[in-house]
C-alpha cells in the first residue's frame, strides 16, 4: 500500500516538476530546470486554449447529458417500477460496466459511421445521422459513464420516504414544486457526487474523441501526440485537468455535497 | 353517483343542515385482489374530534389517505366541507396531514418546515415571520426554529409536524397514528396536549388509531373499523357501555362474552351478550339472589394486580372464563387463588351484541 502511494505521488510529483523543464529543439532532449514557457503556450496558443475549453465543455455537457437522463430513469425505477422490471432496469445499467472499453466505443464508431445504423434508422425520416464529431463524442461519453451517475441517484431516490412526496403535495406543492423543494435538494449529494465522476472521467478521456470525434482534439489527444516530442508540454498540459477537477472538487465540498462522505 | 348526489344539496337550506366536515359515501378501495375498505358511509361533523379505530389492516389508514387525496377511491364520493373532492389532488383540498413518520423535511430546519405551505401559498415574508414564530410558540418550542429535524427528539418532531400542518388552517387536520412512535408517557403528555390544541383552534380533527385507550379518551366520536368496514360509530361511552358487535365489545377494552347454555342460564336467551368486567362483583355473603341480579358459582383461576384496581379470571362449572375487576384499597379481602366465590352482576349490563 505504502509502495503503491509513493509510486502514485511519485509520479504525480514529477509530472508537475517536468512541467516546469524545457525540451531543447534540437535535440528534443529534455533539460531539467525552471520555466514557465509551457504554461505561457498553452494559454498563448488559440489551439491550446481552445483545445482546454471544448474539453471542459464537452465533460460537462456529458455530465448534463447523463444527470438529465438518470433523473427521470431514478424515479421511475425507485418509486414506479416493480421490483422485478426496477432488478432488469438495474441489471441494464450496470451490464455496460462489464463490456470492455474498446469494445463499447468501437460499437459507437460504428452506429455513428456514415451509412452505418444511425442513418438507416434516421433515413425514413429524412435526416442523416450527426457522424463524427463533437456531438458523437458527447453522446459516447455519456454512454460510457451513464452508469456513475445513475447508480447513486437511483439509490438516493429510494432513500427519499415516499412520505416526504405526499407532505409536500398535501402542504400545496404540485408536482414541479415538489420536485424542485424535496426531491432535488435531497438529490444533490448524489448528482454531485454522480457528476465528479463523469466530469473528471470525460476530462480524461481522448481515445473516445479519436473514435468518434472525426477531427474533434481534447486535452488527451494533445498530450498524447506531445508525449514523445515535447514532454514537459504535454505535462504541463497534463495538469490543467488535474487542476479543473481539484477546483470542481472544492466547489463541491464548499457546497456541502461531501458532508456525508 | 356524481349527479344524484349534487341534486340531493342543491337546495342551499339543506346544504347549511349538511354542515358535515367530511361526508363519504358508498367508499370502496381495492388494491389488486385485495380489498381494503368496504361501502363506507361516514360522516364527520364540523369541529368533531373523530378517531378512525381498528387492529392495523382494517383499512382506517386507507380512508384517511383517501380523504387527504393520496388514494383514489375504487368507487364512492368524497365531500369536504360541501365540496366534490373525490377526483383532486392533495393540493386542491383544504386539510392538511400529521404523517406516523412526521415526513419532515430533513432538508429544512424546523422554521423553513413549518413555512413550507405558506411559502407556496405566496404569503408575504414579514407575516409569514409572524406566522411561524406564534406556530412554534403554541406548539412551545420556539428555541428549536433553526434546527434540523434529526436534531429533535421524538416528541419534539411530533409538534413541528403538528405547527406545519395547522398553520395552513385547513378545514380538516388528518393524523395518521400520530403518537404511535412515542414511548407511554410522552404519548400520555401528547394526548392531552392534542386536546388542548384541538379545542383552542377548533378545527375538525380526524385520528387514526390502533390504541383503544388513545381513542376513547381523546374523541367525540369512534369509528370502529373491523376488516374493511365500520362496525359502529358512536361516543366512547356508547361504544364502550353498548358494543353492536362482538368485535367492538372486545376490540375496545375487556369483555366477557357470555353466550350459549351459560348465556340461558344466567340471562334466559342464547346471547352472546358482552359483560364489562367492572360490572361483575363477588356477591356479599348475606344476599338472595332477585329478579335484576344474576349470580353464579365459579372458581379463580388467575389474580391480576394492575396498580388501581385487581382483575381476576374464574371459571365456572362448565368451563367458561368470567372476569372480574375489584378497584383496590376497597376494605373487603380480595378473593385468592383457587377459592370458590358467588359472583353477580345486574342484568342491565348485559348487552346483547
Amino acid at each position: 500500500m505504502a509502495w503503491l502511494g509513493v509510486l502514485y505521488i511519485g509520479s504525480l510529483l514529477l509530472l508537475f516538476a517536468t512541467a516546469f523543464w524545457h525540451t531543447d529543439p534540437f535535440t528534443s532532449k529534455v533539460i531539467p530546470g525552471f520555466t514557465l514557457e509551457n504554461f505561457q503556450e498553452l494559454v498563448v496558443q488559440e489551439a491550446y486554449r481552445n483545445t482546454a475549453v471544448r474539453t471542459i465543455g464537452i465533460a460537462l455537457a456529458v455530465t448534463i447529458l447523463c444527470a438529465a437522463l438518470a433523473l427521470p430513469l431514478g424515479l421511475f425505477m425507485a418509486k414506479v417500477a416493480g421490483p422485478k422490471l426496477r432488478a432488469i432496469l438495474a441489471i441494464g445499467i450496470t451490464l455496460p460496466l462489464w463490456a470492455g472499453y474498446l469494445v463499447k466505443v468501437f460499437s459507437w464508431r460504428i452506429t455513428f459511421s456514415q451509412g452505418g445504423p444511425l442513418d438507416w434508422v434516421l433515413a425514413p425520416l429524412g435526416v442523416d445521422g450527426m457522424g463524427y464529431g463533437q456531438p458523437a463524442v458527447v453522446v459516447t461519453l455519456a454512454y460510457l459513464w451513464f452508469p456513475y451517475m445513475a447508480v447513486p441517484v437511483y439509490t438516493a431516490f429510494r432513500q427519499i420516504p415516499d412520505n416526504l412526496f405526499n407532505a409536500s403535495a398535501d402542504l400545496g406543492a404540485k408536482s414541479w414544486g415538489t420536485i424542485r423543494t424535496v426531491a432535488l435538494p435531497l438529490l444533490k449529494p448524489a448528482l454531485i457526487a454522480g457528476s465528479i465522476f463523469t466530469f473528471s472521467l470525460s476530462l480524461g478521456d481522448y481515445i473516445a474523441a479519436q473514435f468518434v470525434g472525426g477531427k474533434t482534439q481534447m486535452i488527451g489527444t494533445v498530450i498524447a501526440q506531445n508525449i514523445n516530442l515535447n514532454p514537459p508540454l504535454a505535462a504541463a498540459f497534463g495538469l490543467v485537468p488535474i487542476l479543473v477537477v481539484v477546483a470542481y472538487l472544492f466547489l463541491a465540498r464548499k457546497s456541502g455535497a461531501l458532508d456525508a462522505l | 353517483m356524481t349527479g344524484t348526489r349534487s341534486q340531493t344539496l342543491e337546495p342551499p337550506e339543506q346544504s347549511l343542515q349538511a354542515q358535515a366536515a367530511i361526508s363519504l359515501r358508498g367508499i370502496e378501495k381495492s388494491f389488486g385482489a385485495f380489498t381494503a375498505v368496504r361501502n363506507l358511509d361516514l360522516d364527520i361533523a364540523s369541529g368533531e374530534f373523530f378517531s378512525l379505530l381498528g387492529p392495523s389492516g382494517s383499512g382506517k389508514t386507507t380512508v384517511l389517505r383517501m380523504i387527504a387525496g393520496f388514494e383514489r377511491p375504487t368507487d364512492g364520493s368524497i365531500e369536504l366541507g360541501g365540496e366534490m373532492v373525490t377526483d383532486k389532488a392533495p393540493f386542491e383540498r383544504k386539510v392538511n396531514t400529521v404523517f406516523q413518520d412526521y415526513a419532515l423535511f430533513p432538508h429544512l430546519n424546523v422554521a423553513q418546515n413549518v413555512e413550507y405551505g405558506l411559502k407556496l401559498r405566496k404569503v408575504p415574508r414579514a407575516q409569514r415571520q409572524q406566522m411561524v414564530n406564534d406556530a412554534l410558540e403554541m406548539i412551545r418550542l420556539p428555541q428549536v426554529a433553526r434546527r434540523l429535524p434529526s436534531q429533535l427528539s421524538g416528541g419534539q418532531r411530533q409538534r413541528v409536524a403538528l405547527a406545519r400542518a395547522l398553520i395552513l388552517k385547513p378545514q380538516v387536520l388528518l393524523l395518521d397514528e400520530p403518537l404511535g412512535a412515542l414511548d407511554k408517557q410522552l404519548r400520555e403528555q401528547m394526548q392531552i396536549e392534542l386536546k388542548q390544541i384541538q379545542r383552542e383552534v377548533g378545527i375538525t380533527f380526524v385520528f387514526v388509531t390502533h390504541d383503544q385507550e388513545e381513542a376513547l379518551s381523546l374523541s367525540d366520536r369512534v369509528a370502529v373499523f373491523n376488516d374493511g368496514r365500520i362496525d359502529q360509530v358512536g361516543s366512547p361511552a356508547d361504544l364502550y357501555e353498548r358494543p353492536a358487535t362482538r368485535f367492538v365489545a372486545s376490540f375496545l377494552g375487556h369483555t366477557n362474552l357470555i353466550e350459549g347454555d351459560l348465556a340461558r342460564q344466567l340471562l334466559g336467551a342464547p346471547g352472546p351478550f358482552s359483560l364489562r368486567p367492572e360490572h361483575v362483583r363477588v356477591a356479599p355473603s348475606a344476599r338472595a339472589a332477585n329478579d335484576q341480579q344474576a349470580s353464579l358459582t365459579a372458581t379463580v383461576r388467575e389474580v391480576v394486580y394492575t396498580g388501581s384496581c385487581t382483575r381476576f379470571v374464574a371459571s365456572t362449572p362448565s368451563g367458561a372464563d368470567i372476569i372480574f375487576q375489584e378497584l383496590n384499597g376497597a376494605s373487603t379481602q380480595p378473593p385468592q387463588r383457587g377459592a370458590e366465590v358467588v359472583l353477580e352482576f345486574d342484568r342491565r349490563h348485559a348487552v346483547a351484541i
